[in-house]
């Protein structure tokens, strides 16, 4: 596949970690409040392949979407490079998460507790593929607050994934978040499958 | 608005002409695959357009292909595109993802942690 630099030019190991939850639960923020980089944004044409797997039976015209990822930066030494991609809120975009979740390390899921039911689809999802994950509820103003172990309860979670309270907007409580993930990754390496 | 400006708005032109209508990357690069310049061009080349030559202007260090997309204001997948291209022209090198079934590796796993916590 692709060539391997010369040894003039050395280069970091790209790493990928997710932030999924449902739509307005502040992904993107998280991602802004850890990234080294102004959150970026790329975009991904859905072809009229890729619809097809989409399920759009009885739509006979040609179709294309574009769907829409903002991304940080965050550098580890000389040796990697983290990127922390927020998901694609509408889970008709499951192509994507694919993509997306191919060799990631680890995903975050963001909750609210006002509407805890947004991020079943993502800890559902990741569930299933063996991604490892954690979920970490933001905490809004104003939202209900409750006990950790409610949560867990409501979520119906394994009691081996972590769940943890989170401000988006502060850079201490997403990098908090980030080393959960990292080390409850770690934790669950000698069992991770494709 | 003045007109001029809608009417060369960039947007008419297609992202898959720039690709030359081609959506199948040679390489299956990842959204995180990395590429580096690593042979500059003389302006004599053939086959290089504008986009393949910005691609090697912006890629002096390490960018990955999100980036690249984003800095460009491409769809990623022109931008795999593109980086085929370069890649079988010589004018970049690519770093690919560490691979899932190596996530294995103890180092990685320390070196994420310590560059977390220096954070």
């Amino acid at each position: 596949m692709a060539s391997v630099p010369s040894d003039k030019v050395r280069m970091p190991t790209p790493v990928k970690l997710l932030i999924a939850g449902g739509f307005g639960v502040g992904k993107t923020t998280m991602v802004g409040a850890v990234s080294e980089i102004k959150p970026l944004r790329t975009e991904e044409v859905l072809t009229d392949r890729s619809v097809g797997v989409d399920d759009l039976s009885g739509v006979e015209r040609k179709t294309t979407t574009t769907v829409a990822m903002d991304f940080g930066r965050i550098s580890v030494g000389d040796d990697y490079v983290l990127y922390l991609f927020g998901t694609p809120g509408q889970e008709r975009f499951w192509f994507v998460w694919d993509e997306l979740a191919r060799g990631a390390l680890g995903a975050v899921v963001l909750a609210d507790t006002r509407r805890l039911s947004d991020c079943f689809p993502s800890v559902d999802y990741f569930e299933r593929r063996g991604t490892p994950f954690v979920v970490a509820v933001n905490c809004f103003e104003g939202a209900p607050v409750y006990d950790l172990a409610e949560v867990k309860m409501a979520l119906s979670l394994p009691a081996d994934i972590p769940v943890l309270l989170c401000d988006a907007r502060r850079r201490a409580s997403g990098k908090e978040v980030l080393i959960t993930l990292v080390q409850h990754a770690y934790s669950r390496r000698p069992v991770a499958k494709v | 608005m003045n007109p001029d400006e809608q009417l060369y708005d960039e947007q008419v032109v297609r992202p898959y002409v720039i690709s030359r209508g081609r959506t199948e990357a040679r390489a299956n690069l990842d959204l995180i695959s990395l590429a580096v310049a690593i042979r500059q061009p003389t302006g004599l080349e053939v086959g290089l357009d504008p986009e393949h030559l910005a691609i090697v202007r912006l890629c002096r260090r390490p960018l990955s292909v999100a980036e690249i997309a984003a800095a460009l204001d491409l769809p990623a997948g022109t931008v795999r595109v593109l980086l085929g291209d370069l890649l079988d022209s010589g004018f970049v090198a690519v770093q690919d993802p560490q691979p899932e079934v190596d996530v294995l590796d103890e180092r990685m796993y320390r070196a994420v942690l310590d560059g977390l916590r220096a954070l």
